[in-house]
């Protein structure tokens, strides 16, 4: 009930402005109860191995290896995520939540910081070398991590940056696309802005900070939720460059649970470990909801 | 207060000149108008004096001091432009207060000086507001109140009214110019209306493609322009160029002409074309033989001749205007 309430209020601001007629008609009479039906199946048709996932991690081993798969939560909750959290498998899963906390952190101020201030320097200064520049870092579109994986791993290998924070962080922390989409936003700023700011005495960086960056916030928050996400479940790069486990993220962490060989799987851990993980990443969408979608649909203010 | 002077000063554009060689001495508390059509470079010629631009050779200076090479921020102007560039995301208060603020201002000192500011513009009720929730006019206040704050040396002004209404016009120019007597601080002031050049300016630069064709007070521009340019340009409806029997191609201004009844009358012959009765006064347009159309403006209370008759047209020789 809630949560369609919660998505009825939310349904406006993302409408195109045209769809805005068709909302109207379509609200009324049947075609309402048929548009809210089609949501509720397809809601439940996506949220069901979700809810799976949840039930397992609340019962016991034996009773997941035992067909039919019980569809209620069971009593074992608080042991099995207390375990998980505690001791894991091969690391407690606080301490893989924990490093891949830092690493999506890392990752999304990284990205926001160092793209904010190339789509500065691109925009708003002519140096020489200024296109070449640009097309150097769109190039690195094309490029994703893993064509570039054995030698980025040999650099950060002769850095000595395996197993620690700035290995998992730093090469990631490059981006074209948030470039890109800063330098759109900044050259939709009127040229005149710059000038009256230079007017009242604001050296670059002054301008910087105090009016680019007030006025770029909505495109900021709809970027850090993406990066978040992105730095959040990188996989194979955490997998490539931390043997130990202390240094595992979590989302490599729950494929390293799996069990290898003849090995039995704890399957109530591994499904409680896979529930933990979702968590930040949805707190954070939840929490930045409405800048996020602010900024996908506005390009101003 | 300070006086402002421009010595030969040009632009250019990688190879294209686009102002080319401009001198004016603007002295202290003076209200200077720079008109033109669009693109003879008036935007460009103020930029230059704000900074904005480089000056590719010759010399601006403020208070006699040599300020090519300075920031617009230590060259002690302040500007409106035409869009105003408001900050959109601070109130109107910080919007005004940015200037202040970034040279260090004791903050009680900011806050007298732009309530001050307010009161005189107006817009004490919306100084917690932001940008986006005041009217066109009312953002027009905010723009001139940033200026004001910072008491500088120069006002300059970027064609700050075209985006008001006609009416809002009107009263801004008038505000406007009754706030620069306030202050006494000297302005150049940037319109391609020539009533607001008319109505403001103590003396106004008429622009022709890079050059400043005339300098000086509107009524003298008025009536004694010094370029075909100039008679053209300033004055509406525009002055008439016509060949006048031999004496070679002259202009006369449509107030000068008079309509005389009966063909053959007058020193030129004409067929009225149409007329357009404004109540105080009524533009009949004529045509000569040659097919070119001239207007001839009368007191609204005369007779407007019928459309299709033939007229004469006369006017006193001592208004004649001959260009080169
Ligand atoms: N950055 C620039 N690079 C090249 N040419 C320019 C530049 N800025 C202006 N110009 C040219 O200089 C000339 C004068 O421009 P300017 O903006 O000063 O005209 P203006 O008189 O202010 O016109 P308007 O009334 O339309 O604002 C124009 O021909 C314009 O094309
Ligand atoms: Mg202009």
């Amino acid at each position: 009930m809630t949560g369609r309430d919660a998505l009825a209020a939310e349904t406006p601001p993302v409408k195109a402005p045209g769809a805005d007629h068709d909302g109207m008609v379509e609200r009324r009479g049947a075609g309402l109860w048929l548009t809210h039906l089609g949501l509720i199946v397809g809601l439940l048709f996506i949220f069901f191995p979700i809810w799976l996932a949840f039930v397992a991690s609340t019962i016991s081993q034996p009773e997941i290896a035992r067909p039919p798969m019980p569809l209620l939560p069971g009593d074992q909750f608080i042991e099995n995520y207390t375990r998980a959290l505690t001791s894991g498998i091969n690391a407690p899963v606080a301490l893989m939540l924990g490093n891949s906390l830092v690493m999506a952190l890392g990752i999304a101020f990284g990205k926001i910081a160092i793209s904010l201030l190339s789509a500065f320097a691109i925009v708003y200064f002519r140096f020489p070398g200024r296109q070449l520049f640009f097309w150097l870092i769109f190039l690195t579109l094309m490029l994703p991590v893993e064509v570039r994986i054995v030698p980025t791993y040999e650099v950060v290998a002769g850095f000595g940056m395996l197993n620690s924070y700035s290995g998992l962080i730093f090469p990631l922390i490059a981006s074209a696309t948030a470039t890109f989409l800063f330098r759109q936003f900044f050259m939709t700023v009127p040229d005149e802005l710059a000038e009256a700011a230079r007017v009242d005495g604001a050296r670059p960086m002054r301008f910087f900070f105090d009016i680019l960056l007030p006025m770029s916030r909505t495109n900021i928050a709809a970027l850090f939720v993406i990066l978040f996400i992105y730095g959040w479940n990188q996989y194979l790069w955490p997998l490539l460059i931390t043997t130990d486990p202390s240094m595992n993220t979590i989302v490599m962490g729950i494929k390293q649970m799996f069990p290898s060989g003849d090995d039995i799987a704890d399957w109530p851990v591994i499904m409680a470990t896979s529930i933990l993980a979702m968590i930040p990443p949805v707190i954070v969408v939840v929490g930045m909801q409405r800048l996020f979608i602010r900024g996908l649909v506005e390009s101003e203010k | 207060m300070a006086t402002l002077s421009l010595r030969d000063v040009k632009k250019r554009f990688g190879k294209t000149e686009v102002i080319h060689g401009v001198n004016i001495d603007i002295e202290e508390g003076e209200f200077i108008v720079i008109v033109g059509p669009s693109g003879c470079g008036k935007s460009t010629l103020l930029r230059m004096v704000a900074g904005l631009e480089t000056v590719t050779s010759g010399e601006i200076a403020i208070d006699g001091a040599r300020v090519n090479e300075k920031e617009p921020m230590d060259r002690d102007i302040a500007m409106v432009f035409q869009n105003y560039a408001l900050y959109p995301h601070m109130s109107v208060f910080d919007n005004m207060a940015y200037g202040l603020k970034i040279a260090g201002t004791p903050k009680g000192e900011i806050a007298e000086r732009v309530e001050q500011a307010a009161d005189l513009l107006q817009i004490r009720d919306f100084l917690a507001r932001k940008p986006r929730e005041l009217s066109g006019g009312q953002r027009q206040r905010v723009a001139m109140g940033r200026a004001i704050v910072r008491k500088p040396a120069v006002f300059l002004f970027d064609e700050p009214l075209s985006n008001l209404d006609a009416k809002l016009r009107v009263q801004m120019r008038l505000e406007i110019r009754q706030l620069q007597r306030e202050l006494g601080v000297t302005s150049l002031y940037v319109t391609h209306d020539q009533v607001e050049a008319m109505t403001m300016a103590d003396r106004m630069i008429v622009m022709n493609a890079g050059h400043a064709d005339q300098i000086g007070a509107p009524l003298e521009v008025y009536s004694n322009p010094a370029t075909e340019f100039v008679a053209g340009f300033i004055g509406s409806p525009p002055t008439n160029f016509f060949e006048a029997g031999g004496r070679g191609r002259i202009g006369v201004r449509p107030e000068h002409l008079s309509i005389v009844e009966g063909a053959g009358a007058g020193q030129l012959g004409a067929t009225v074309a149409n007329a357009e009765p404004l109540g105080a006064e009524t533009l009949v347009h004529v045509r000569l033989e040659n097919g070119s159309l001239l207007t001839v403006r009368q007191d609204g209370a005369a007779p407007i001749p019928a459309e299709g008759t033939g007229i004469g047209l006369a006017w006193d020789g001592r208004h004649e205007m001959r260009f080169g």
